[in-house]
């Protein structure tokens, strides 16, 4: 099948408005008799869900937590983008359009990332008037951060929860409909599959996490907001829960997946400290404008570190290796993530790590203390010279600016950041890659949608920060519920869906089969044995830097594991009870599945672009040697796989890129 | 406004309420029982206007009968309830991580002091009530017939503390008070919604009432157990 | 230095089981362990001896999505503050410690199964009013056509901090809900978006609070101390003052 992304004719800045003046509506009293499935209640799925109601569909929500207030959105520290130019400094959605777009490494599309821009002003509103209590000024109105290397201030945001309050936005408006009966709302389900009734998504298959009990939903369409897949790699900073199952489930319906290889690896992040380690803790990326990064210059510091022989602050000035400043001096500390990310690898591969994995770096706010101090000695007209209370000054106005992410530190690493440089090292944070969609957010199966992160189409290779709460919210609140209705139009006439039909028989049945296989195979390996074994495979091989020998080898070595798994995982207990090893058994099945086809889209994709480096596809020469290679000849295009059975045989569909508004550049840092 | 009284808050107002009017009956009660330590006159001078006196004995005294009776059964009510959340207690609780004892022991130390009141009623007004209202004697004097008797009031409360069991358990019952005090008298501010800037300064105001009154009552105990 | 530790744990294998605490023992319990990741240690070895694994709720594993819940040592989320169960580290404990591990017990929070319970009463306290009735239409008056007190926001955001994670409801010995839902109440009441609404929301959500089965505030202050986001007290005298004002009015 050919891809048709439906880009509505005209210039850019009109689309999504004509698009939306043509699109076919629903009449309310029609929207009654429509039942819409929403799966997963983030910022994507809770805003959807809330306003799909709102406008009068019947909607069934979906999510495997006790609460919709859970969804991992919760843990978004930073903020949110948008274009208001309350600050007067040049913003406009123009702007943030371009932005993003350069930003991602020009691999997003661009009228759905205009729309998104555009659209980014009345998140703002609408949170707003929902409650949401953003940080404001004295002077009552909003206030504004900068964030990731933009020029301008267009960052929300609520002290460092700002993904937490935008998320009890949404959750509070879904709650508003859950009590007027137009949200039914399923906590603890999981849904296993898709049902397809003549070609179009009319349901869906849950497990009941509490009873094990197996249900049929129907609804004239499926919405999908279920997150990334950041957990195939075991450590990330997901929750334990996140998983690829629902949209694995949709591929295998007939979704195309895109751009799999996409990930965001986030720089700062609390360094693994062993074997037990369950997941990973971020530390907010503003961190980066105070902290300096680097490790010692010498291998026999780095030992002596080692040994705790030698503490970090007694190392002097001309032995550190400031890497960051050093090879980029136009940025310095201030590179883009992936940039950051890929600086650390090279310098702990090289074996200067200064933990006992040999895997973090120092983040140093020791220059910053003293700079600080001196500056508030100077306004207080005390004495600039004295280098106890420069630095109890200096650290006042640190615990100011990050006392929350310090205290968080310190609980988990027992070391007081004041007066030791902290230790981070990147960690997986989030998948730009997803379920492919045109621009109604519609993906390959009619009736089904994907929304937020869970989808792939405007991040492109790299994530800016504070973009990806705009982007679910954006989904939810502000398009899906338009682009829907344009589909639902034909199926005012359909009356319910039947749940009762061979298609929902076929599909409860594959999934029973599924669960009686997990729970029958006696293995001897718990589901976290291989959860692990494919998250080293997965973070060695197809991490933050990658190569055809080392991807070759992974897809090997996951088809191996995938087969080890089916033959040696021991699930305990039965279906018919609460059983969480059942539940991450399905998770990491699948997993096992993407996990290859994520290797299989890195090797085949011969270029460096975002969070996807080649080491064979680096500048040789001039001044930008060894850093990232785009092949915008070749590779300008999404790469949307077709499952085909086994990962190995899914089949690519290029969705080539047009690039009509901004022009294509290389991005420099140095 | 229906129902009130049936929400959660509003029984909680209505605690507070009462322990409000109950508190200022305490100070009350101190004030005039304190003159009996300087001016046995003047003590046996107020004792006879309040014991006779029409708005005390037939207004305010029953309102403040009902205010004890509403302030502990509504007491025993929402321990009732409040037992039910939670139908299995904790193998492992440490309460006094999070809480001081007084406030986790309202049920007891108010037992104590509803005890105490009975013992109180034994002692001073089930006798008054029945040498105003049963025998019909209203004088207030030592013997009715002698109008120079002079007021028995004084003399009565001398009497009463010269049993040493007595004023022991007047001792403890005070000492209650005084637990129950210093939860109780924020705890009422609290409830009634007052909890802003002027909240630390009433703490420590509520400390100086809340073991100041039940120290003062003590003292009086034992001022009449030592001097008769 | 690693530990080895006994574990008392409550285990219930569903909500009608009568339920029981049950002795482990675990041991090379690294220091810089999470508690939970220690109860993963636990898991991993109760799978391979072929015995059900303990059952406790997680997910976010950083302290904000409300979902871990466990009573450790007699006191929500265990001894240190400030922390959700997944933010304890075991260096809280020493060698040869015995830790008692339990529910979160309310009878408006009944067990689904060994650690975990059911907190939809919570939800249905939200449905009842925590929500400002406004409809998505992007046409809503510009964010900055209201100027909100900083102070006043910044209050509203401490309240809005609350995880739902029911902490306070567990520690309280009446379980009693009412630091989270003066929290919610206090977040809405102090915006002037929130005002509107204000009367029939405080009304509807004690009414709701009342109708699932939680216990009364007497104000012992324990949900303060032991919540993990530090909601303040001060926000249970709002919503006093605000059902009293509605009672009024109401």
């Amino acid at each position: 099948m050919a891809l048709d992304s439906k880009i509505p004719q005209g210039p850019i800045k009109d689309k999504w408005t004509d698009y939306k003046n043509q699109i076919d509506l629903v009449n309310p009293a029609n929207k009654r008799n429509i039942d819409v499935i929403v799966v997963g209640t983030g910022l994507a799925g809770g805003s959807a869900a809330a306003t799909l109601a709102e406008l009068g569909y019947n909607v069934k929500a979906f999510c495997f937590q006790d609460s919709p207030r859970r969804a991992h959105s919760i843990a978004a520290q930073g903020g949110i983008n948008a274009a208001k130019n309350y600050q007067g400094d040049g913003d406009s959605t123009y702007r943030l359009f371009y932005d993003t777009v350069k930003g991602g490494d020009y691999r997003s599309r661009e009228a759905n990332v205009y729309r998104l821009a555009e659209v980014s002003a009345n998140i703002i509103d609408q949170c707003v008037a929902q409650g949401v209590p953003f940080a404001r000024e004295y002077g009552g109105l909003l206030d504004n951060r900068s964030f990731g290397g933009v020029l301008v201030s267009r960052t929300f945001y609520a002290a460092g929860q700002t993904g937490q309050q935008l998320l009890l936005g949404a959750y509070s408006a879904m709650n508003r409909q859950i009590g007027r009966g137009k949200i039914k709302m399923y906590n603890r389900h999981e849904m296993l599959d898709v049902v397809k009734v003549d070609g179009k998504a009319r349901g869906i298959i849950t497990r009941n996490l509490i009873t094990g009990e197996i249900e049929r939903h129907s609804a004239h369409a499926v919405v999908l907001g279920t997150g990334g897949y950041g957990n195939v790699f075991f450590l990330s900073t997901n929750a334990m829960g996140s998983n690829v199952t629902a949209a694995w489930k949709a591929h295998k319906r007939g979704a195309y997946f895109a751009n799999p290889c996409y990930t965001q690896i986030h720089p700062t992040c609390i360094p693994v400290s062993g074997d037990h380690q369950s997941k990973l803790t971020l530390m907010s990326e503003s961190l980066r404008n105070d902290g300096r990064i680097w490790v010692p210059k010498h291998m026999k510091d780095v030992e002596a570190i080692r040994n705790k022989t030698l503490q970090p602050k007694d190392i002097k000035e001309e032995d550190r290796d400031y890497y960051l400043e050093r090879r980029y001096p136009a940025f310095g500390n201030l590179v883009p993530r992936d940039v950051a990310s890929r600086a650390a690898k090279e310098r702990c591969d090289a074996g200067f790590g200064v933990n006992a994995t040999g895997e973090a770096v120092f983040l140093d706010f020791a220059s910053a203390i003293t700079r600080y101090g001196k500056e508030q000695a100077t306004v207080r007209h005390l004495d600039v010279n004295d280098a106890a209370l420069v630095k109890k000054l200096g650290q006042e106005v640190v615990k100011n600016k990050y006392g929350n992410l310090f205290q968080m530190y310190e609980k988990i690493v027992d070391q007081d950041p004041y007066n030791t440089p902290m230790m981070i090292y990147p960690a997986v944070h989030y998948t730009m890659g997803g379920i492919w969609v045109d621009y109604n957010l519609m993906t390959t199966v009619p009736g089904l949608y994907c929304i937020g992160e869970a989808n792939f189409s405007d991040h492109g290779a790299n994530r800016l920060g504070a973009s990806a709460l705009m982007q679910g919210l954006a989904d939810g609140y502000f398009v899906l519920p338009y682009t829907i209705g344009d589909y639902l139009s034909d199926d005012i006439r359909t009356g319910p869906i039947s749940t009762d039909s061979k298609e929902f028989d076929e599909a409860e049945k594959s999934v029973r089969e599924l669960i009686d296989k997990l729970i029958n195979n006696n293995g001897q390996h718990s589901v976290d044995y291989f959860h692990k074994k494919l998250g080293k495979i997965m973070w060695n091989k197809v991490g933050m830097s990658r190569n055809v020998t080392g991807l070759t080898e992974a897809i090997a070595e996951i088809k191996a594991l995938r087969e080890q798994f089916w033959k040696e995982v021991k699930v305990p207990g039965t279906n018919e009870e609460f059983n969480e090893e059942l539940a991450k058994a399905t998770r990491v099945a699948d997993y096992l599945e993407l996990g290859e086809l994520f290797a299989k889209d890195a090797l085949h994709r011969e270029e460096s672009c975002g969070g996807h480096f080649r080491e064979d596809a680096v500048e040789l020469d001039g001044e930008q040697k060894g850093e990232a290679k785009r092949d915008d000849e070749n590779f300008a295009y999404v790469a949307a796989w077709e499952y085909k059975g086994e990962p190995s045989d899914a089949v690519l569909h290029k969705e080539q890129l047009e690039f009509k508004d901004i022009e294509l550049k290389q991005r420099s840092y140095k | 406004m229906s129902g009130i009284l049936n929400s959660s808050i509003g029984r909680k107002f209505a605690m507070a309420l009462s322990a409000f009017f109950l508190m200022f009956f305490l100070l009350q009660h101190f004030s005039i029982n304190i003159i009996s330590v300087f001016s046995p006159e003047t003590f046996n001078d107020v004792s006879h206007f309040m014991g006779t006196f029409p708005l005390v004995q037939y207004v305010l005294q029953p309102i403040l009968i009902l205010g004890v009776v509403f302030h502990f059964v509504m007491g025993f009510v929402l321990e009732i309830k409040n037992n039910k959340a939670r139908q299995i207690s904790y193998a492992k609780n440490n309460g006094a991580a999070n809480s001081s004892w007084m406030s986790r022991n309202m049920i007891w130390s108010g037992l104590a002091i509803l005890a105490f009141v009975g013992l109180h009623f034994y002692d001073f007004w089930f006798p008054e009530i029945n040498t105003k209202f049963i025998v019909g004697d209203m004088s207030g004097l030592v013997d009715p017939n002698n109008a120079d008797s002079g007021f028995r009031y004084y003399e009565e409360l001398q009497h009463k503390f010269m049993d040493l069991w007595r004023v022991v358990l007047y001792v403890i019952a005070f000492v209650f008070l005084a637990l129950h005090l210093l939860h109780g008298f924020n705890s009422a501010f609290q409830s009634v919604g007052a909890n802003n800037k002027y909240t630390k300064g009433l703490k420590g105001f509520s400390k100086i009432y809340a073991i100041g009154i039940p120290v003062g009552f003590i003292f009086i105990a034992l001022f009449h157990y030592f001097n008769h | 230095m690693n530990m080895n530790l006994t574990l008392k744990i409550w285990r219930q294998k569903n909500a009608s089981d009568k339920g029981q605490m049950v002795d482990y023992k675990v041991s090379d319990i690294s220091p810089d362990m999470s508690f939970l990741e220690m109860l993963d240690v636990l898991n991993e070895q109760l799978v391979n001896n072929n015995e059900s694994p303990v059952a406790f709720d997680h997910d976010c594993r950083e302290g904000i999505c409300g979902m871990c819940s466990l009573y450790i040592n007699g006191e929500a989320h265990g001894p240190d503050r400030g922390v959700t169960t997944c933010q304890l580290h075991m260096r809280m404990f020493k060698d040869g410690d015995t830790i008692t591990i339990e529910p979160f017990r309310a009878t408006a929070f009944p067990v689904i199964k060994d650690l975990i319970v059911d907190r939809s009463s919570f939800d249905r306290i939200q449905h009842a009013g925590g929500f400002i009735s406004v409809n998505t239409s992007g046409n809503t008056i510009d964010a900055n056509a209201i100027p909100v007190n900083k102070h006043d926001a910044d209050d509203a955001f401490s309240a809005a901090t609350c995880i739902g994670c029911g902490a306070c409801v567990a520690s309280c010995k009446n379980s009693s809900a009412m630091l989270f839902v003066g929290a919610k109440v206090s977040q809405f009441a102090l915006l002037p978006q929130g005002k509107v609404e204000a009367t029939d929301r405080v009304l509807n959500m004690v009414k709701q609070m009342d109708e699932e089965g939680f216990g009364n505030c007497t104000n012992t202050g324990a949900c303060e101390v032991e919540c993990p986001k530090g909601i303040s007290l001060e926000n249970i005298a709002r919503m006093n003052r605000e059902y009293l004002a509605a009672s009024l009015k109401g």
